[in-house]
């Protein structure tokens, strides 16, 4: 019967969750899916990792290669992020050129990088002038269930905590690059982004961490960007139902609470592989 | 054509004045809404096709299919240097949804409405621009609208000071630029982006900032308004 009623009036049914402060799966309007993070999942990458949260999958490698810097600064790297949703990850995807969401995703991703300054573009130089790092974040979606946001963010700044980069000389008389793949370091991270997303129901109830079903049912979504000290590094709000400037401060102190619980659990998981 | 003098303050909009913005309406006479908003001396066309027939795969059952096109003045819309790669869909989707919430688009189920955004120049605020555009164009073609929605761009200076309307060189400067869509049925925020980082009070000063503004633009918007349909 509740499937029945849930195909035929599936706002309906969701009213009648969130009327008792619950939804469907159990969890309370605030609450999170439980959130999962495994590093150096792959070992052909620089670094690497996967977040799951509830049943959204994301992986995360990163790829260094050596390249010459831009022009226009010689004392900087490259730092290019990619979100990829194929058609694997959900029956919304058709296969061929990204689509909007995922070219959308993408440029988030490289904001957010831009803003927080998560990694300084100088210390991927190594020759200035000649040579620098290029970090290639590809982000791949392996299962699709809302808040894709959210997760990217997520695998992305733990891939790159997970990043060793083999020390690279430049020999001053043959010019040539020479690479020390036994000494190896680890990015200098400075920032440590963590995306908070909420959809908006009836315009009025914000629920925290929204599933792919309930992403089709919102009338808006928020996603809040925000770093260690409590900065704001990203405020994307792309239309939806419109808000008061006192909700949008409301959904800035919960991805405050969010990016300490995230934190603590990025710092467990990066102390877990250290060697002892 | 309407013209709104604000104070203007060395070629930019200084402090907290906006600068001087014009908009016409009904310009183009093959599609079913157009207007060119101008922002200083950035300037957006948009012109806006339906409702209308739509096709197969993009049909809603519910509700009119809205597409957005952004046009940047050189180059393919999906490869505009200034933007970055994903920088057009961003934008596309941001302005879609924003006319999506105020667009009745039950009254039109199993249409398409199209809405072409052509930049004509650039020089800063550019998403406000094209905004505002976007509102009036919806206006121009007299499609049901729940509110009005206007755009407003907001700078903070390095030194901490909030600029309304900022020029290409004073969002470089910039140590944050914040965009919002404000609507006009009570102010609040429909759409919000923002480049560089801030913090949460800097955030909500450009907020109340942005509303003050858009008290301004809706008022220029029932001016202008009201003045194309004086002349019949």
């Amino acid at each position: 019967m509740a499937t029945a009623f849930k195909t035929v009036e599936p706002l309906e049914y969701y009213r009648r969750f969130l009327k008792e402060n619950c939804r469907p799966d159990g969890r309370e309007l605030g609450e999170f899916r439980a959130t999962t993070v495994n590093i150096g999942s792959i070992t052909t990458a620089d670094g690497s990792a996967l977040v799951k949260l509830g049943n959204t999958t994301v992986i995360c490698g990163v790829k260094a290669e050596l390249a010459a810097p831009p022009v226009d600064s010689p004392n900087k790297g490259y730092i290019v992020p990619n979100v990829e949703l194929p058609s694997l990850c959900s029956t919304r995807f058709r296969p061929g050129p990204p689509g909007e969401e995922a070219q959308a995703a993408s440029q988030f991703i490289a904001d957010v990088i831009e803003n927080s300054q998560i990694i300084e573009k100088e210390d991927l130089c190594i020759a200035n002038g000649k040579l620098a790092w290029v970090l290639y974040c590809d982000i791949i979606c392996l299962d699709y269930d809302g808040n894709i946001l959210d997760a990217s963010t997520f695998a992305l700044l733990t891939a790159l905590k997970n990043v060793q980069l083999p020390a690279v000389t430049v020999n001053e008389e043959t010019g040539l690059s020479e690479v020390n793949l036994k000494q190896k370091n680890p990015l200098i991270i400075r920032k440590h982004p963590v995306a908070t997303s909420f959809a908006i129901f009836d315009d009025t109830l914000l629920i925290v961490d929204p599933t792919a079903e309930e992403e089709d049912l919102a009338t808006g979504t928020v996603t809040i960007v925000t770093d260690e000290e409590g900065r704001l590094c990203s405020v994307h709000k792309p239309g939806g139902s419109p808000l008061t400037g006192a909700k949008l401060q409301d959904c800035i102190t919960r991805a405050v609470t969010r990016h300490k619980e995230v934190k603590k659990l990025i710092d467990k998981v990066i102390k877990s592989i250290q060697p002892k | 054509m309407a013209t709104a003098e604000e104070e203007e303050d060395g070629g930019g909009g200084g402090g907290c004045c906006l600068r001087p913005f014009s908009c016409e309406q009904g310009l183009l006479s093959r599609p079913d809404g157009s207007a060119a908003f101008i922002q200083g001396d950035t300037s957006v066309l948009a012109g806006l096709y339906g409702p209308g027939e739509v096709k197969g795969s993009k049909e809603l059952p519910d509700q009119a299919a809205l597409e957005v096109l952004l046009r940047p003045k050189v180059g393919l819309p999906a490869v505009t240097p200034r933007l970055g790669r994903g920088g057009g869909a961003q934008r596309e989707q941001l302005i879609r949804r924003t006319c999506e919430a105020v667009l009745l688009g039950a009254l039109h189920p199993r249409t398409a409405v199209t809405l072409v955004l052509q930049v004509l120049s650039d020089i800063g605020s550019l998403l406000s621009c094209c905004l505002n555009a976007a509102c009036l164009g919806l206006l121009d073609a007299g499609l049901p609208l729940a509110s009005l929605f206007c755009g407003v761009t907001c700078a903070l200076r390095p030194d901490g000071r909030l600029l309304l309307d900022p020029t290409a060189r004073q969002e470089q400067e910039a140590r944050a630029v914040l965009t919002f869509a404000i609507d006009s049925a009570d102010g609040k925020v429909l759409a919000a982006t923002a480049k560089g980082s801030c913090s949460a009070e800097e955030l909500q000063q450009c907020l109340a900032a942005a509303q003050r503004a858009a008290a301004t633009i809706f008022r220029f918007y029932r001016d202008s308004l009201r003045r194309k349909y004086s002349k019949w």
